[in-house]
């Protein structure tokens, strides 16, 4: 578990931790980058929208292992838990922009979808959940 | 060549110099939602004022960037176009080639290997 503030400044503490995890659990550079990438949105969205920029939130970062059946094999992986106690967000307006149009922003969440296997948000009492799930190649473990 | 300005903090780094009609920014560490506001203010800024009809911005030590980051080149480019110049991006490394890769944007840049190519078009 890793807790750090909604203050901008740590998002490159973050990126670290979270590209030397993937790593270590055994993911390729290329997908240790795309996770990294994934994660680092995922936090900015955090701070913007959900604290609407207050850089003083709580952000708890939780890491373990997760499994699944796929193709008839185990797929070992790493699921990536985001919580933030900013108010209740509607999962609907979750989109990002049509990557047709030339125009600054809205282009994090199709980073985050690109990278992960499973995307998904809940609400849990007073607190945001976004979980992240990425597995690995067949075959590849180190957990 | 001259120097225009220097700036930056722990995380990036943004300067500018002019060369033969050229703006070149040289830009290195992370760009990110941190520093994305003041590379993009200081970029945009430089490019009204300087007035040069080509922008260079070179992004070969550039370790990481996010979608602010690609918000920011999308601004700098229609800003230099309002005015009729060139934005040209030259060096870029793995991570910035992904993002505007994914992003689908990399096909509305002029993108050179390097800077002496970029000088040369």
């Amino acid at each position: 578990m890793l807790t750090l503030y909604s203050n901008p400044k740590w998002l490159s503490v973050a990126r670290a931790a979270v590209e030397r995890l993937a790593e270590v659990v055994g993911f390729p550079v290329e997908q240790c980058r795309s996770i990294t990438r994934a994660v680092d949105e995922a936090l900015t969205n955090i701070v913007r929208h959900s604290y609407s920029n207050r850089f003083d939130q709580p952000i708890a970062m939780y890491f373990r292992r997760a499994q699944r059946r796929h193709d008839g094999q185990v797929q070992q992986g790493l699921e990536i838990l985001l919580c933030d106690r900013g108010p209740a967000v509607d999962p609907s307006k979750f989109q990002g922009r049509p990557l047709e149009e030339i125009r600054p922003g809205g282009l994090g969440l199709h980073f985050i979808q690109q990278a992960m296997d499973t995307v998904e948000f809940t609400r849990k009492g007073s607190t945001n959940r976004l979980c992240l799930v990425k597995y690995l190649a067949h075959g590849s473990s180190v957990l | 060549m001259e120097a225009v300005f220097s700036e930056g903090d722990d995380t990036v780094q943004i300067s500018a110099r002019r060369h033969d009609k050229t703006t070149i920014f040289d830009l290195s560490g992370d760009i990110d939602f941190a520093n994305s506001p003041v590379v993009r203010d200081s970029v945009l800024r430089e490019i009204r004022e300087s007035r040069t009809p080509r922008v260079v911005v070179n992004l070969s030590q550039v370790r990481y960037m996010d979608s602010s980051g690609v918000a920011f080149l999308v601004e700098g480019l229609k800003a230099s176009r309002d005015l009729g110049f060139r934005f040209i991006l030259v060096g870029l490394t793995t991570s910035t080639r992904e993002v505007l890769q994914l992003s689908r944007l990399i096909k509305v840049f002029e993108v050179y290997d390097n800077e002496d190519q970029a000088m040369a078009s």
